[in-house]
């Protein structure tokens, strides 16, 4: 049974045993607009939480994206190289890495679904 | 609208062997020869063929397809495309100055050397500076070597650890990206609701791995970081030094000078701050000035002075009289030696009060405008700004019209866009610089058209979200153009 948090830089994970699904959330993919580019890590690479691991640029803005843990990155979504429009039409399926998580206890600090709803409500007032 | 729209390019007019010109005979034939096989061509390069008529007819269809300062309103925020006085243009334009060539010996272009070293004199006068170089191409290539000048500087010093710049979060993208450029890694500051950067925010991130903090003033809200002070202060404790990104000295002209308020290395926007036309990529100019105790480390060559009796005399410095620390050449020569005379002729032509009125004129009419349109617009910084302001977009937002909507429908009264979706504090940013130059005519019939569009989407807002109407291309389709850029004509013969 899989889990998803989020970071409150828009990122997700979502957690099945100890492997990670990192992508951003559907919110940040609408504020972001079209996406024209995903910069990927390599598989292999190590990613540590809170620090930027790669980014997303749109029609409107590049932004970093940032760890919500730390692990090693099992695999990319390499469909992404050739269609980044495929994280507008589902963010929440078109992950961007696949990591194995180094240290669980990290996911504490980050917000579950609901959490993150009121985090987004927030933001836009 | 439509009817007029010229939309050809040159080679779809070109027709082999037609020719409105003719090429001497060659008389390089010898040392053609001597040249590697290798390196010789071919075939003949892809070059239009096309008569005098048809191509002077071709460039001036297209020159009024242009949209420029000289033909309209163009409000775009963070750019500052003030008017380019057309004195700048004629001084510029002087063939003692466009037939010079670098390898001339400086005695022969002493009038060029002399404007070269007055110009960098007062901009060390406007910015509070002790030495500028005027050789940067552009804002961003000034960073780099601002950057780059700071690493010397520590590196001097035998400080190897200070890797780090720190950027605010509302920064002009090109500060991370020329730190990244520089060698240095970059670390976000955040701002405060009021948009100046957050100084307990910063206080922890100052430490000895700090080589410079990197700030716009007023920033990219158009609001003064009234902390500078404080923040030069603390910066400095930490043995990091001060950058001042110049994009916005229009409001300061003449009021307040960076080197006063403790930067210690600046950039100028030449192209913005002091007219000069820029857009679509350049030409620009990026001077970078230096306080007192940096000056050994800025790039050569450059332009000194020597009294010989009763004459100056001008003449170019390879580095022998600055040390080992000077960074060489970070452009070819003089940098954009046209565009530093315009903008010489510009401070000239305006004079010391006339430099003051500028900011001050620029400051007056971005309150007006904001104060016109607040009502219909989200205000998120409630201040008075300096030469631009930040709108979130329509104060009504359950209409569906975007900030985008309302950037298309400006087109459609012949207005340029603001700035939108910058800077990245706000999700629907419409960020609006008037300039000084503009009557308050102008401005007024821009307030209208805008209030108009406010109307329009409470009442209409499919109209709002189809705009442009009326412009000869419609909806251009930006995200494809980013995925599969098409730039030459080969390329799009390819693709059809």
């Amino acid at each position: 049974m899989s889990k998803t948090y989020y970071s409150k830089s828009h990122e997700y994970v979502t957690v099945d045993g100890t492997t990670g699904f990192i992508g951003i959330s559907d919110y940040a993919q609408n504020a972001l607009g079209n996406v024209v580019y995903v910069d990927m890590p390599e598989q292999g690479d190590d990613i540590e939480a809170g620090e930027e691991f790669g980014a997303v640029e749109s029609v409107k803005a590049a932004s970093d994206l940032f760890a919500p843990v730390s692990g090693a990155v099992l695999d990319i979504n390499e469909q992404l190289i050739d269609n980044p429009r495929l994280i507008n039409e589902d963010a929440m399926a078109n992950w961007i890495i696949k990591i194995e998580i180094t240290d669980p206890s990290q996911l504490d600090d980050l917000m579950d679904e609901e959490e993150y709803k009121a985090f987004c409500e927030s933001e836009h007032k | 609208m439509n009817k007029k729209y010229y939309g050809k390019v040159i080679f779809e007019l070109s027709r082999p062997g037609r020719q409105g010109y003719s090429l001497p005979a060659n008389g390089y034939d010898d040392a053609l020869s001597a040249l590697p096989a290798g390196l010789l061509r071919t075939e003949a390069p892809m070059l239009p063929e096309s008569d005098e008529l048809t191509v002077v007819r071709h460039y001036n269809n297209m020159s009024t397809n242009n949209f420029g300062v000289d033909t309209g309103f163009y409000p775009l925020g963070s750019c500052t495309m003030k008017y380019n006085p057309k004195i700048n243009e004629e001084m510029a334009s002087l063939p003692a100055f466009t037939s010079l060539h670098p390898f001339q010996p400086s005695a022969t272009v002493q009038g060029a050397l002399e404007a070269y070293y007055t110009l960098q004199k007062m901009l060390c006068e406007i910015g509070g500076m002790a030495e500028f170089t005027l050789n940067p191409y552009a804002g961003a290539h000034g960073e780099l070597t601002g950057l780059m000048v700071i690493r010397a500087y520590h590196e001097s010093r035998g400080d190897m650890k200070r890797t780090k710049v720190i950027v605010p979060d509302s920064a002009h993208g090109t500060n991370p990206a020329s730190a990244a450029v520089a060698g240095l890694k970059v670390v976000e500051v955040k701002s405060l609701a009021d948009g100046t950067v957050d100084v307990e925010a910063l206080r922890p991130l100052l430490d000895d791995t700090v080589a410079a903090v990197m700030m716009t003033n007023p920033n990219t809200v158009g609001i003064f970081e009234h902390n500078i002070p404080e923040i030069a202060e603390m910066v400095h404790a930490c043995g990091a030094l001060m950058y001042y990104d110049g994009a916005n000295l229009n409001p300061l002209l003449g009021i307040a000078r960076p080197g006063d308020m403790g930067f210690d290395v600046m950039h100028i926007n030449l192209h913005k701050t002091f007219s000069t036309p820029h857009g679509g990529g350049g030409p620009g100019a990026g001077p970078v000035g230096v306080r007192a105790g940096l000056e050994q480390f800025l790039p050569n060559p450059r332009v000194v002075k020597h009294q010989v009796s009763d004459d100056s005399i001008f003449d170019l410095d390879f580095g022998t009289e600055k040390g080992p620390h000077a960074l060489g050449r970070i452009s070819a020569w003089l940098g954009n030696f046209a565009v530093e005379l315009r903008a010489l002729a510009y401070i000239l032509s305006l004079g010391k009060d006339g430099l003051k009125m500028a900011g001050t004129l620029a400051t007056l009419n971005a309150n007006y405008v904001k104060e016109s349109l607040r009502d219909l617009y989200a205000l998120p910084i409630d201040r008075v700004c300096k030469h631009e302001f930040v709108f979130d977009g329509l104060a009504d937002k359950s209409t569906g019209v975007t900030t985008l909507n309302v950037a298309k429908r400006l087109l459609d009264h012949g207005f340029h866009a603001p700035t939108i979706y910058f800077p990245l504090l706000f999700h629907e940013s419409l960020m609006i610089e008037p300039t000084e130059t503009e009557s308050k005519e102008t401005l007024d019939e821009f307030i209208e058209v805008m209030r108009d569009i406010a109307r329009e989407a409470a009442e209409d807002p499919e109209t709002v979200k189809n705009a442009p109407l009326e412009t000869p291309i419609r909806k251009p389709d930006d995200t494809a153009a980013a995925l599969n850029p098409v730039v030459t004509f080969s390329e799009l013969c390819v693709n059809e």
